[in-house]
């Protein structure tokens, strides 16, 4: 499932050049030991790292982490049941820009080893069944189109025939461009599925990482009855980039960070990942869905 | 009338332009102007024969947005024998790029809401270029609650480029506010239409266009993303839009085909900037009768195939 020693390919290449400089056999670092902190700058140990739930243990950045190692973080021995696996893409538009949409996504299959930008599970989390989709950054920066919007629309409906919560783990940068208006109607399709979740009395926890914008904010990741974000998360419905370009200024710091939509009522916590499980079981424990 | 003229429309626009005088010139009993006039209608009806029909998703768009075409305002007052605007959403702001109207059509009330651009630069800042803030959403939603508890319909008509991309927008949470709306219209019980006039820019129009029926006017365009945007991103080259265009199949013929609305409205001859009044004529018949077909269904009922519809969307392989 997950590859994730390529996790961190900026680091090695700002890296490379001045490495090049030390001719001292004796002080060349085996690539993957050590890592750079994105957020502070230090050096540290990358085992510490991944003990420590891809957070770094000096400044508490989280690094981004694939679909399935956040499921293997959540599920109680890191083991559960995926679902929904054999959906694959289609080129509904035929679509080509410089590259064929067909051959961007052969090449994030061969990347990530996904067929598309999400992990639907199943398992249990500190004993109590949940229904799990859990999307990749790392397929087509996590954008939602045919695939995503049915395989979280059935993790919907699996977790109502179940008579489970479901919880969605979300990383995009919005709906995908190359699948069009297709791409648009999924943010209709979740959100409308997501009202059957309720009439099931159901609840639904949205768990929003870095980055979350575009489409998959302006459906079913906003409309959770909890929502809950990773700590120093990009979360916005436009990206900054075209903010910034729209209104002709530069944005003041911390704009669309999780910290900023807690304190403008848009989530209702900010977790780390370690504390994550905890939260959940409880709030498991609150709604009583043994 | 036509101060703005695209390129491609100039010949049909110039035909257009002389049978509308010779029209005005017949007052008194003129056998000879009358026949010149057949003989233009003749050649104009050829000319859009010639041009429209084949027109590019490109020029689609730029009539989409021509400067001339009519918005929500427009079709409004031509459309309803009676309208009151109503506004705010109660929370924070009356937000003008949305605007709502109790109406009558015919022998029936309704809610019509709609994107409103501005004509002009000083009303176009005004109306913030048709571009919605989180209030013009949850404007929108609370008209609609008013549609479901007193069981009328609702028409939504959509031109935008797109939700604002701003500070105050993602402060008041512009992505909640469309989420709520597509999960509030999905389960809303009341009859909603929407109709694309223009523009169809994205989450910003999908957040008032969820409905039971999904109507395009011939010239009008929806799309996930602007033409020039995608352009920057995939092909690092605004100058691209055109090609773009085309690939997004975001014009209303293309949309048919991939079964993502339900029927294309034809415009008036040369496009519905060309003639208000009749493009409105022409709406109001259609949404009339999508409005009759819809009345007849019990609400779960109606409830239960608006959600199959928007749950069938989707082309993936499986197995």
């Amino acid at each position: 499932m997950g590859n994730d020693f390529n996790e961190y390919p900026m680091w090695f290449k700002i890296k490379k050049k001045p490495q090049q400089i030390i001719t001292d056999k004796r002080l060349q670092i085996p690539e993957g030991l050590w890592l750079r902190c994105k957020s502070c700058k230090e050096i540290i140990y990358s085992k510490e790292v991944e003990r420590n739930c891809d957070i770094c243990p000096k400044c508490g950045y989280h690094f981004p982490i694939s679909a399935a190692k956040r499921l293997n973080l959540l599920y109680d021995n890191g083991t559960f049941e995926e679902f929904d696996t054999n959906i694959r893409p289609d080129d509904p538009l035929k679509f080509k820009d410089r590259k064929k949409y067909k051959d961007r996504l052969k090449e994030y299959r061969e990347e990530t080893g996904l067929f598309d930008a999400v992990i639907s599970s199943q398992g249990q989390i500190g004993g109590y069944t949940a229904t799990v989709c859990a999307m990749d950054f790392g397929f087509m920066g996590g954008s939602m189109a045919s695939v995503v919007g049915e395989k979280i629309t059935r993790g919907i409906e699996r977790a109502i025939r179940d008579h489970t919560p479901f919880l969605s783990i979300s990383a995009s940068g919005g709906a995908r461009m190359q699948e069009g208006m297709i791409s648009l109607m999924q943010m209709a399709k979740t959100s409308a599925a997501l009202t059957h979740l309720s009439d099931a009395k159901l609840p639904y926890i949205s768990i929003l990482t870095d980055p979350t914008t575009g489409g998959v904010t302006a459906s079913f990741a906003m409309l959770g009855d909890i929502i809950i974000a990773e700590p120093k998360a990009l979360i916005g419905f436009a990206g900054p980039r075209v903010i910034e370009q729209t209104i002709g200024q530069q944005l003041p710091y911390g704009f669309q960070t999780s910290e900023f939509l807690l304190e403008h009522g848009m989530i209702d916590m900010i977790c780390t990942r370690k504390e994550l499980k905890q939260v959940l079981v409880r709030l498991f424990v609150f709604f009583n869905q043994k | 009338m036509a101060s703005a003229v695209l390129d491609f429309e100039k010949p049909f626009v110039e035909l257009d332009d002389l049978v509308q005088e010779t029209q005005r010139r017949i007052t008194e009993w003129s056998p000879q102007l009358k026949l010149e006039l057949r003989e233009l209608k003749r050649k104009r009806i050829k000319l859009y024969r010639e041009i429209y029909p084949r027109l590019n998703s490109w020029q689609r768009t730029q009539l989409a947005r021509h400067p001339e075409r009519p918005y929500t305002l427009d079709y409004v007052s031509v459309m309803c024998e009676e309208f009151t605007e109503i506004h705010g959403d109660r929370r924070f702001r009356d937000d003008p790029a949305i605007v709502a109207f109790l109406a009558r059509m015919g022998r029936e009330s309704l809610v019509i809401i709609g994107h409103q651009k501005g004509r002009g630069t000083k009303e176009n800042i005004y109306r913030n270029f048709g571009m919605p803030n989180p209030e013009g959403y949850r404007k929108a939603l609370r008209v609609m609650q008013i549609a479901e508890k007193f069981g009328l319909p609702v028409l939504t008509l959509i031109d935008t480029p797109g939700a604002y991309p701003g500070i105050g927008a993602e402060e008041r949470g512009q992505a909640e506010a469309i989420a709520r709306n597509l999960y509030e219209m999905s389960c809303l019980k009341a009859p909603i239409i929407s109709l694309v006039i223009g523009e169809g820019g994205s989450g910003g129009a999908l957040g008032i266009g969820l409905s039971d029926r999904i109507l395009m006017l011939e010239s009008s365009i929806y799309s996930v993303i602007s033409p020039e945007a995608c352009a920057a991103i995939l092909w690092k080259d605004k100058e691209k839009a055109k090609d773009v265009a085309q690939a997004l199949k975001m014009t209303a013929r293309d949309l048919e085909r991939l079964k993502i609305i339900d029927e294309v409205v034809k415009e008036p001859f040369g496009g519905a900037h060309r003639d208000y009044k009749r493009a409105a004529h022409i709406v109001r018949r259609v949404v009339r009768r999508h409005l009759s077909e819809l009345k007849g269904l019990p609400v779960d009922e109606l409830i239960a195939k608006r959600y199959e519809k928007y749950r069938g969307i989707g082309v993936y392989l499986e197995g």
